[in-house]
């Protein structure tokens, strides 16, 4: 399975707000997890958790965290504004574990922003992680304190899983997959040496291949 | 231009419910459905109410604003005075659930109901030829988003609860007429499903729905009326009943 595009290229105005982070969860492959009955009696306690707590309002942290991400990881970014969002991030996602909710389970909008938090968060610090670690910029990343975009940051994905210490966010760099050379083959050699590294623009001098036996399907 | 509107909101369930006071700030360029989410984010964090596009495209956000059916995300603040109340209450023709969310189950069965199109018999896929005149036509009923408020302001089902039985509601009479338009359908009974199955004939064009619709379909004009003279045309005119009996018309 192909790895998808790298949370810090995103388009950072979509990146925290409605309540459509399912869009940021990347494939687990083979490795999706088996589900163990104490999961789903965990799973029902912290759903219901937020009728029994004495914490905030969910939608005051919906709109801090909209507001956070807005500001420190917005269009143009910089490093030391992003790492002061990734520390905003763990004081929220701290507040965010006892919020209350009012009412009951019946079409309870607030409830439900309640339990999208944690996935916001999870996902906010997914984009916040990779986009303090790109030192580029790309696409719908730019980074102020690195203007340019850098060929050797084209091979890379940034791959966020929870599997950091304690089910935390971590970020990982993957391959990108390699071009097929027939479709290399279709673009200027000055354009295409803009984006990718000098060794991938070199393969182009290697005696030609027909499109069947290209380096990867 | 940001000032404090008087808002009184439905807030109940299929028990009951009474109409709760708000004030809440209103902004330039806003729409009900903002305030509707400044209040729950601010003051009643539970309030229940559909929406989705924001953009009067996806039909969710439909409810009676000062007593008229509207999409709450295209019924702009600036339409109201700012000494004026504005009172936001669900659709009164579909069952409550909660606050402004009704259940609107009414409108998939009677979408169950009516037959899909029928292909015709001597014509493989790919072979079907229309003339853009007919193709045109039906377009118009394509647009319509099901957000209901035709449904809604209805009286023939509105308050009437036993006619629902027998009554498919403007939506589904233009889906009847976009089928009987349909040069290549192949099914001949349209008209008669209409009547007897639809209940047309509850209908006497008063056009609430045409004035509610958001896509500004014309359906009374363009889909109740044609179906309405063609069921006369064939069914109740006295001189084609009797060439039906002589000369054995099938259609």
């Amino acid at each position: 399975m192909a790895p998808t595009v790298s949370a810090a290229t995103r388009c950072p105005t979509c990146s925290s707000s409605d309540g459509a982070p399912e869009r940021y969860v990347l494939g687990l492959g083979d490795n999706r997890p088996k589900v163990q009955p104490s999961d789903l009696v965990a799973g029902e306690a912290a759903a219901v958790a937020p009728f029994e707590n004495e914490g905030e309002n969910p939608y005051t942290l919906h709109q801090e965290l909209q507001q956070t991400m807005n500001d420190l990881v917005g269009i143009i970014r910089r490093g030391g504004e992003i790492r002061e969002a990734i520390t905003a991030l763990d004081g929220l996602r701290a507040r965010a574990a006892t919020v209350s909710v009012e009412g009951h389970r019946q079409f309870n909008p607030g409830w439900h922003l309640a339990l999208d938090l944690r996935n916001m968060l999870t996902v906010s610090t997914c984009v916040a992680l990779a986009a303090l670690e790109r030192e580029e910029s790309r696409g719908g990343h730019t980074r102020e304190d690195f203007p340019g975009m850098n060929p050797n940051w084209r091979s890379v994905n940034l791959i966020c899983s929870l599997d950091g210490e304690g089910g935390s966010a971590l970020i990982e760099h993957k391959p990108v997959p390699t071009i097929r050379r027939d479709l290399f083959e279709l673009f200027e050699r000055a354009e295409l040496s803009k984006y990718f590294t000098e060794a991938e623009v070199a393969t182009l001098d290697e005696p030609s291949v027909t499109p069947e036996q290209g380096t990867q399907p | 231009m940001t000032y404090a509107a008087h808002f009184r909101v439905w807030r109940g369930d299929s028990n009951g419910g009474e109409l709760k006071d708000h004030t809440v700030e209103v902004n330039e360029g806003e729409v009900v459905l903002d305030i509707i989410h400044r209040i729950q984010s601010e003051q009643a964090h539970d309030l229940a109410v559909r929406w989705n596009c924001k953009a009067g495209k996806c039909g969710s956000c439909s409810a009676e604003v000062n007593g008229r059916p509207r999409l709450m995300c295209m019924a702009r603040m600036n339409t109201f005075t700012k000494e004026e109340t504005v009172t936001v209450t669900p659709l009164r023709t579909f069952p409550i659930i909660r606050d402004l969310v009704t259940d609107v189950s009414f409108n998939y069965e009677k979408a169950r109901q009516i037959p899909a199109f029928a292909p015709p018999k001597d014509l493989a896929l790919g072979e079907y030829r229309m003339a853009q005149v007919d193709v045109q036509r039906s377009q118009e009923f394509r647009k319509c988003i099901e957000c209901f408020l035709c449904q809604d302001v209805c009286h023939v089902v509105r308050d009437h609860e036993d006619n629902k039985k027998s009554f498919a509601g403007p939506r589904f009479l233009i889906r009847a007429a976009e089928l009987a338009m349909h040069p290549l359908d192949a099914r001949k009974d349209r008209a008669d499903f209409a009547v007897e199955e639809q209940g047309i004939g509850l209908c006497n064009i008063t056009k609430c729905c045409t004035e509610v619709c958001p896509e500004h379909i014309k359906i009374t004009d363009n889909a109740i009326i044609p179906m309405k003279e063609r069921i006369v045309d064939r069914r109740y005119d006295p001189l084609v009943w009797l060439g039906k009996k002589i000369g054995r018309r099938t259609d």
